[in-house]
């Protein structure tokens, strides 16, 4: 459960102490799945009043991809929103949807829980998961500059930068004090990727001085797959760039059960927050008639 | 500098044919076929030991030239010329891990580099004596391991503002696809899964996939599908048994390969193999020099010893490959014997001589059993 001191809720509650949410029911199996949470939250009375915006891409003229103005303003103004899965055309010329929703919003730290959930039985349920990835979200090899240099040679850049490399730092600290975590560990492959990885370490262990009741370590990106797979329950807060942390994200919901159960949050600036689960579209299952 | 910072982005190696078949040139001396021991750093050395002392043991006729790593430095260029010249006037090579230095390209990145071996093929198989999460496993991860990632590329274009590029090409995509549907078919395996992330990277691992789909077409009796590497990850926990051959490009498969050495029961017990067009180097599957427990013997060897086993089938020396094999086998299953990874206490040298017991039990049964034909 993310805690509110991390990320209050800045958005207007309405005359009945209701709080506004902005939903995108999304693909596939996203409006089965955000119908769902809508009947559960009228069952459980929760005071949460629904504003559903469709999404989907615009290709501008100028070759950039975004999202209806609609959309924009209701999360702008309610400050928090439940997203379902979308859906990311491979090969249609415009980037994906759900990275052009995180650079409308800021959307810059995504926080991914994975604790055993009591009744769904894993070969890991007996060790005990408990951890959260806290995954950089606007970067890294997510940056979406590939182009071909010549027929036959495809060049794709991972960008890393110094700010967005210590926002997600400074997030990960933040959250591992406000919500009792013991230790926050870097994940990187700086031994390969000196220049890259080694900023980004970098500015985890400046970060890390300012918070010297969490106990900080980095690791290697590959000894921590071994590791989570031979003992979960090693792990608290991972902060790792975006790429590693898409990964090792499904690799921690594998351990508990699969990504029908994981969720997450995308955090952006000024408390802005947008929640979503972690698995896509399963466009195959969304097309079978549902009881 | 050791080596100039940008290299070609196309291979210029013209040829096609791997060695999945068949050891085709080297050096052989005597009946003797000699092949480069790099023993490495580490737990690297106590490894190597037990398989000297294995196939001492066994009478292979392998002689080995062995090349000391472990003091490698920038300025000692000619060592490490030493051992690139040595692999490839050999043919054949058994490696330990080399420690990451401070260079920009570490050293395993360099020989890789250097000799060209394209394909790094790693053996992922559950031990019925060794208990882990899951059972039943038998995968093989084939990585293109020359280029992607690992192409170290990196600039800062301003300050703060990190480039690392990322490098695909056709050439080597079709290569290292045609490489892993001969080495399925070769085995006799079923299937070969293409694991990438062509939604997010559309471009390179778009063309790393399209190539694999391109290839796939050529052998219709090998069933071919693709995986996103997250649900890759995410299925080798749920469900590992469901992948038969798995070929990725660079950096995909290093991020997945150390979970599945745990699934097996650790970096101990996973081979691999690594071809370029006229060179093999076997070595342990996961790179660990576990440098803290150097010297003192507690490192489990099978990883080294099944990749020594694989290096003597590539040699033609089937029987021996085998009966090392089945003996290693042996061993674990029977569980008397186990080195720390395994629970146990029993030293490298433990292992060795278990190993060597099984071997004497294997060689007196054959013994027998032709002993008993001779007399029907």
């Amino acid at each position: 459960m993310l805690s509110g001191r991390v990320c209050k809720l800045l958005g207007p509650a309405l005359a009945r102490h209701n709080h506004t949410v902005t939903l995108f029911p999304g693909d596939g199996i996203g409006p089965q799945i955000s119908s769902s949470v809508k009947e559960i939250f009228s069952a459980a009375d929760a005071p949460i009043e629904w504003e559903e915006h469709e999404v989907y891409p615009i290709l501008e003229k100028d070759g950039k991809t975004r999202i209806p103005q609609p959309a924009i303003d209701s999360i702008f103004k309610n400050k928090i929103g439940l997203k379902g899965p979308m859906r990311t055309a491979i090969g249609k010329g415009h980037v994906s949807l759900n990275l052009t929703i995180r650079r409308t919003f800021g959307l810059y730290a995504n926080v991914r829980p994975a604790k055993s959930v009591p009744g769904v039985t894993t070969p890991y349920s007996e060790n005990g998961v408990d951890c959260v990835i806290v995954r950089e979200n606007t970067e890294g090899e997510y940056s979406g500059i590939e182009h071909t240099v010549v027929p036959g040679v495809v060049q794709s850049v991972k960008l890393i930068t110094r700010d967005a490399s210590r926002n997600v730092a400074e997030y990960a600290f933040k959250y591992a004090r406000d919500n009792n975590r013991a230790n926050v560990v870097a994940l990187h492959k700086a031994n390969i990727m000196k220049m890259s990885d080694g900023m980004f370490l970098e500015q985890c262990r400046l970060v890390s001085e300012k918070y010297p009741d969490i106990k900080f370590r980095d690791m290697y990106l590959d000894s921590a797959c071994m590791k989570i797979v031979k003992d979960p329950g090693q792990f608290d807060v991972m902060v790792m760039p975006n790429l590693y942390g898409d990964i090792f994200s499904d690799l921690t919901a594998g351990l508990i059960g699969g990504l029908g159960l994981a969720p997450s949050g995308n955090m952006g600036r000024d408390g802005l927050a947008l929640y979503e689960a972690v698995h896509g579209t399963a466009d195959e299952l969304g097309r079978k008639k549902q009881g | 500098m050791l080596r100039t910072l940008v290299r070609p982005a196309l291979s210029t190696v013209s040829k096609s044919a791997s060695t999945i078949s068949g050891f085709k040139s080297g050096t052989k001396y005597g009946g003797k076929t000699t092949v480069t021991l790099i023993p490495g750093d580490g737990v690297g050395p106590e490894i190597a030991e037990s398989v000297t002392t294995l196939f001492k043991e066994m009478s292979v006729p392998v002689e080995f030239e062995t090349i000391d790593l472990t003091k490698y430095t920038l300025n000692d260029e000619g060592a490490f010329n030493n051992a690139i010249t040595s692999l490839k006037r050999n043919g054949v090579g058994l490696k330990g891990v080399l420690n990451r230095s401070g260079d920009f390209r570490t050293h395993n990145v360099e020989f890789r580099g250097d000799l060209d071996t394209y394909a790094n093929v790693v053996r992922c198989m559950s031990f019925e004596g060794v208990k882990t999460h899951h059972s039943g496993i038998d995968l093989i991860a084939i990585r293109e391991n020359t280029e992607g990632e690992y192409s170290c590329l990196e600039h800062e274009s301003v300050s703060g503002v990190v480039e690392c590029l990322k490098v695909i090409t056709r050439e080597k995509s079709m290569r290292i696809a045609k490489f892993a549907f001969d080495y399925a078919l070769e085995h006799n395996r079923k299937k070969v899964t293409c694991i990438h992330k062509a939604n997010i990277m559309k471009l390179s691992d778009g063309l790393f996939k399209s190539c694999c789909a391109e290839t796939a077409k050529l052998y219709p009796s090998i069933d071919y599908d693709e995986q996103i590497v997250d649900n890759t990850c995410q299925q080798l926990v749920i469900n590992p048994q469901q992948f038969d051959v798995m070929v990725m490009p660079n950096l995909v498969r290093n991020r997945c390969i150390q979970p599945w050495s745990w699934l097996v029961g650790g970096a101990g017990l996973v081979p691999s193999k690594s071809f370029g067009d006229d060179i093999a180097v076997f070595e342990p599957g996961a790179r660990h020099t576990w440098m803290e427990m150097k010297g003192m013997y507690v490192a489990n060897p099978v990883a080294m010893v099944l990749s020594s086993a694989f290096m003597l089938k590539h040699l033609m020396l089937n029987e021996a490959g085998d009966n090392l094999i089945t003996a290693v086998k042996q061993v674990l299953n029977k569980r008397t014997c186990q080195t720390r990874d395994l629970g146990g206490n029993a030293t490298t040298r433990e292992m060795t001589r278990a190993i060597i017991s099984e071997l004497h039990e294997l060689h007196a049964r054959e013994r027998t059993e032709q002993a008993n034909l001779s007399n029907y």
